[in-house]
């Protein structure tokens, strides 16, 4: 089972985490920016960030076999906070690098203004840069927060094929397939979706344009919920193509669209490019 | 099942300290055999245009005339700064080091324009920033990178580091360290240049290297192939190494 994790912040896990997840079969893994659980002060320190989000992050993943993305952006959460705004002005130099390849998460925490001003911004950006948007839906009143979300989406330069709305339930999936957008479910051991309920969902709205991710960051989650996800679903009698499509050839083909996907783990490794020295110093 | 790279995941058990394991870098197509750093750019350019496919020999042929004809800083990114940065999906990773160090050079970037670019570039652009030094800078006013290069634990950018512009100003200490930083580390000291110059005659660095040797003895541990190298060179000039600790054969396992 090939697996591509189109959620998970693996800044927050350990090189345990990442043997275990090339165990499972991950092999591809795109990092959204989000915030750290401790708020920040000050624009430098989302720079830092996002650098160890375009360098070490990558770095780290490679020596596990595992291909690593990133989208950025300034999150809802602390789009609320003044000091931090200006990473809006400091984006565009960040959107333009390789390995970026969608703008995310952006979306609505406690939907305010503020809020309102950073996503439709960022959906403005992800255009520009002809990259999709990974759009997180709001944890608190999440039915509401999806349908202001879509109402910005579709006020946006950016077509709904190229948004994935993400932290769906059984309350907000309707809604949000009709809209065209993408599907995003995150798998969680107490929260958001768990593995039975997710087969459910699959069984009621098909596989199409469905990612299921593990958001697995710094508080109670698990970075093998993916691979939970896909043997339920042979177990339940989906076949190996239909897993094959859910935990790998949708999340290819909705962050291919940014045409910066490169899941060539050698490619992405370090020292491979070590050997223009090496051959020649030997 | 599918496993696409098995080779490249699940460092080998045994690995020093705990540090993730770098791949052992193989020899692969598409790299010119000589360093990029000691390349000359118009061989680089070269090169490329042999093996970069039309769409992607276009696009850095335009590049590289941009570069040179709008070099120095336009507005909030220049548009060779941009073309820095997208250079590994247009001509693709493998030959991504060797476009960003043309675009560079195209570009006269100096030390202040190589500067900015390192600080705002990713692993990747750090670590062409690193290897086109040596074709821009020519005093030590770009140590700064290498210093910052040789804190982080990103073998791609160690091995970078190394090269010939850190052989050219790096300082006695600040060289050792990094000489024995590829040893923990796991980076080949191929990558290392001038190694056999620098090493030739150093009883201070062999003394290091017997003291680290001798302190992965007494932890049961493998010393690095790598460090009996290194040492051996140090003993290939007049000065002999101090310590008998410089000699741990025979105690590797």
């Amino acid at each position: 089972m090939r697996i591509f994790d189109p959620h998970i912040h693996t800044t927050s896990r350990t090189t345990d985490d990442y043997e275990a997840m090339h165990a499972a079969g991950v092999r591809a893994v795109v990092e959204p920016s989000f915030w750290l659980g401790q708020p920040r002060t000050s624009p430098a320190t989302f720079f830092d960030y996002f650098d160890s989000l375009l360098g070490w992050e990558p770095f780290r993943a490679a020596q596990y076999g595992i291909a690593h993305h990133c989208t950025l952006a300034l999150n809802p959460k602390e789009a609320n906070d003044p000091r931090c705004l200006p990473v809006l002005d400091e984006l565009p130099r960040y959107l333009v690098k390789d390995q970026v390849v969608a703008v995310g998460e952006i979306g609505y925490d406690s939907m305010t203004p503020a809020e309102d001003t950073a996503l439709a911004a960022q959906l403005q950006l992800a255009a520009d840069h002809e990259l999709p948007a990974l759009v997180h839906t709001p944890h608190r009143d999440k039915a509401a927060g999806l349908r202001r979300t879509l109402d910005v989406v579709r006020e946006s330069a950016l077509p709904p094929d190229r948004v994935l709305v993400d932290h769906l339930n059984e309350t907000t999936v309707k809604e949000a397939k009709d809209s065209g957008c993408w599907l995003g479910f995150s798998v969680y051991p107490d929260t958001k979706m768990d593995e039975e309920r997710m087969v459910a969902i699959l069984r009621a709205y098909g596989p199409e344009q469905v990612l299921v991710n593990s958001a697995a960051d710094w508080g109670r989650s698990d970075p093998l919920k993916t691979r939970g996800v896909g043997d339920l679903m042979l177990a339940e009698g989906f076949s190996e193509d239909e897993v094959d499509r859910v935990l790998w050839r949708n999340p290819v083909a909705f962050y291919g669209l940014s045409g910066r996907l490169n899941l060539d783990v050698a490619a992405t490794d370090a020292t491979h490019e070590g050997n223009s020295i090496l051959r020649g110093g030997a | 099942m599918t496993h696409p790279r098995p080779t490249t995941g699940a460092p080998a058990a045994g690995n020093q300290d705990s540090r993730p394991a770098p791949s052992r870098p193989q020899p692969t197509e598409g790299v010119p055999p000589t360093p990029l750093a000691l390349t000359p750019p118009p061989t680089l350019h070269a090169h490329l245009t042999t093996h970069l496919a039309g769409a992607a020999r276009a696009w850095l042929d335009q590049a590289l005339e941009e570069a040179a004809a709008n070099p120095g800083t336009h507005g909030p990114i220049s548009v060779w700064e941009l073309r820095l940065a997208e250079a590994g999906r247009r001509c693709g990773s493998e030959y991504a080091d060797a476009a960003r160090v043309l675009i560079l050079h195209a570009a006269r970037a100096d030390t202040d324009a190589v500067t900015r670019v390192y600080f705002q570039g990713t692993g990747a652009e750090r670590r062409a920033v690193l290897h086109a030094l040596p074709h821009l800078v020519p005093g030590p006013d770009a140590l700064p990178l290498i210093e910052d290069a040789l804190r982080t634990n990103d073998t791609g950018l160690l091995a970078a580091a190394v090269g010939p512009y850190a052989a050219r100003h790096l300082d006695p200490h600040q060289w050792r360290h990094a000489v024995l930083k590829c040893l923990f580390t796991g980076v080949s000291v191929s990558a290392v240049a001038d190694l056999e110059g620098r090493a030739r005659a150093d009883a201070e660095l062999a003394r290091m290297l017997g003291d680290y040797a001798a302190e992965r003895t007494a932890a049961g541990r493998p010393v690095p192939e790598d460090l009996y190298r290194v040492l051996a060179l140090t003993e290939s000039g007049s000065t002999p190494p101090p310590h008998g600790s410089a000699h741990p054969h025979g105690k590797e396992s």
